[in-house]
């Protein structure tokens, strides 16, 4: 790269242009590799699958990727607040078991209306408010502290993530939440489309049709409802993070705290929005598992915070705070429930599941690592 | 003469039982670059942090634009348009150029009657473009991260996002601290260029070399105390060290020694 540096006043910088070339070819690679590492994933258990079942066992049936879907649901949700928790270089340790206290709140709102004589949609209406905002709650609680009494966030929200695991029990009196209408099952189990297989078979939008016995095991859900609610809060999340000042504010935290107060904004307010939005989508999934199984679980959410924090790494997110994407933590959520299924596919021993998700997880950041050494990342002091 | 834009009148302020700055006085005028000089400990800093709402004096009044003012925090003194740029920019490293020009005050496209609003990036970059070239910055791409400048670049950065939000007087901290010389120049350049804009600068540092190459006039704190005030024209480095580490003292009426 030439500058012709013509008149003297211009400030052209000689080591700019050559650096903002290969940054853009880094950051686009990086942005890559988990699309290529998730399309390298499928395409090898799609093989490994059908050798090892002799051409009996399709990984990419229509079936199995409905199943995937449906399986990353939870994991995405609190991996959606967690990304922009994380990018403000905050941490929200809560998530599982707030999302576990949303399923108990959900499924006790939901019985008592519909106990009280309110119809089922109505009920369901109910459990939402009871579920986002009994999480919201949890939320602000974390972000006051966080913000306002400057204990660092790790701490504030494995205490509070305690305190709520212990509510959920109590609530819950130390059990699952039952006796539930009995149509709920349909909110967490019915699909937008549904296609029937074999000859009489074809697309059903909406309606499930009604089939017994061996048409049943025909049919497949498309897009179950978890997922259809799921997919809207992920495009929401994306346009907030990427479109809007709450997501350019997220950003500049994460980047610059200092930076970020002394140009006036509202910092504090702001890290408490954040850890109230990470409760809150996590509250989402309390209800939608409670839809889902027709039950409240006081332990539900429970195993999933390291889960939704591995998917938002793999992603590309920085513990570091600044950069990430929901997109990536999308691909991250992916990866895992991928890896997760494939191996269940090929037989493999459930423990080895763990094994390969952890080194996925470090193979993740090493990557992000030696990306920020090709563009140049200096420390964020 | 002109009207001071800042005065600082018998400013003092304390420390638990150190004096930072000593009842000091001091103006600066619309269209001047001042060097603020001083050792380590000097003051400089305090009396930069009371001017820029960092610190609140103890004792004594600062007018700006012939107001008394009051700040009780840089937000206050930067809506005067008091912008101090300090070593550290204040940039986002993770954002690019425009994003840094306008954060924390976006614009934003308003729709269903506000209820969404979205960032106007492509404004918003249009607008960095104008208020870098007003200042004959040229960077081949606003789209980068501040992290992939150098370090001039990021002072340009900074100095350009101070005028375009109307700085009044620029406060800059040792701006040309660990740069490279040809940067060095560049920044030079820019506080020129900002006088001749009309915006008055203050500069605060320990290279005498930028005093001579920048500085109207120039004014010596030691201890907290302003020891000497002169035109740079009127002065010669040696005698300025003497005035940095205290051989010399105006306030005295004979050649100070030191203590």
């Amino acid at each position: 790269m030439t500058h012709s540096d013509t008149t003297a006043h211009e400030h052209h910088d000689g080591d700019a242009s050559p650096k903002s070339v290969g940054h853009r070819i880094a950051i686009g690679l990086s942005r890559l590799w988990a699309w290529v590492f998730l399309a390298l994933l499928i395409i090898f258990f799609v093989v490994s699958v059908s050798v090892t079942s002799g051409g009996t066992v399709n990984f990419l049936t229509l079936r199995n990727s409905q199943n995937i879907l449906v399986a990353i649901t939870p994991v995405l949700l609190l991996g959606l607040g967690q990304t922009f928790v994380i990018i403000a270089a905050g941490i929200d340790l809560s998530v599982g078991w707030v999302m576990s206290l949303a399923s108990v709140l959900s499924a006790l709102a939901i019985r008592a209306a519909f106990n009280a004589g309110a119809p089922l949609f109505l009920s369901v209406i109910a459990g939402l408010f009871a579920a986002v905002g009994g999480a919201a709650v949890v939320g602000l609680f974390n972000g006051l502290i966080i913000a306002k009494l400057k204990v660092p966030a790790f701490i504030v929200t494995l205490g509070s993530g305690f305190i709520v695991r212990g509510v959920s029990l109590l609530m819950s009196e130390n059990t699952t939440v039952i006796g539930l209408p009995p149509g709920l099952r349909d909110y967490g189990n019915n699909a937008l489309l549904y296609y029937l297989h074999g000859e009489d078979g074809g697309f059903y939008f909406l309606f499930r049709p009604e089939l017994t016995g061996d048409a049943l095991r025909r049919l497949d859900p498309i897009f179950m409802w978890p997922v259809v609610v799921t997919a809207i809060v992920v495009a929401l999340m994306m346009f907030v993070l990427r479109r809007t000042q709450f997501g350019r504010h997220t950003y500049a935290i994460g980047g610059n705290l200092e930076a970020a107060r002394r140009t006036g904004i509202p910092v504090d307010r702001h890290i408490i929005m954040l850890y109230i939005l990470s409760s809150a989508t996590a509250g989402v999934a309390g209800l939608l598992s409670t839809l889902r199984f027709n039950a409240g679980s006081a332990v539900i959410g429970d195993a999933l915070l390291l889960q939704s924090i591995a998917a938002v790494i793999i992603g590309g997110v920085s513990l570091f705070g600044g950069a990430g994407t929901i997109i990536g933590t999308v691909i991250g959520a992916l990866i895992i429930a991928v890896l997760t299924t494939g191996l269940v596919m090929l037989n493999v021993a459930a423990f080895w599941q763990f094994i390969v998700v952890g080194a996925v997880v470090i193979i993740a950041v090493l990557i992000d690592q030696s990306r920020d050494l090709i563009i140049g990342r200096r420390g964020r002091e | 003469m002109t009207e001071p834009i800042l005065t600082v009148r018998n400013l003092t302020k304390r420390f638990g039982g150190l004096v930072a700055v000593n009842k000091l006085t001091w103006h600066v005028y619309p269209g001047e670059v001042v060097a603020l000089l001083g050792d380590n400990g000097a003051g400089k800093s305090t009396l930069i942090k009371c001017v820029s709402g960092v610190y609140q004096p103890e004792e004594g009044e600062i007018r700006f634009r012939g107001e008394r003012v009051r700040f009780n925090r840089p937000i206050e003194a930067m809506a005067k348009g008091i912008e101090t740029i300090y070593q550290d920019l204040a940039l986002a490293q993770n954002l690019d150029v425009p994003a840094n020009i306008f954060l924390g005050r976006e614009l934003k496209h308003r729709y269903l009657g506000g209820l969404i609003r979205m960032l106007d990036e492509k404004k918003m970059t249009q607008e960095s473009q104008q208020a870098l070239s007003s200042l004959h910055i040229h960077f081949p791409d606003l789209a980068q991260p501040i992290e992939s400048l150098s370090g001039g670049q990021r002072q340009a950065v900074a100095i350009a996002r101070a005028v375009y939000w109307d700085a009044r007087l620029m406060i800059m901290d040792e701006p040309t601290n660990n740069l490279g010389v040809p940067e060095q120049k560049k920044v030079l350049e820019l506080i020129r260029r900002l006088r001749d804009q009309g915006v008055p600068v203050i500069l605060i540092t320990h290279t005498l070399p930028d005093v001579f190459a920048v500085a109207d006039r120039l004014m010596v704190m030691h201890r907290g105390r302003k020891v000497t005030e002169k035109k740079t024209a009127d002065t010669n480095t040696e005698e300025l060290v003497q005035y940095m580490v205290g051989a010399r003292d105006d306030t005295l009426h004979e050649p100070g020694l030191p203590r």
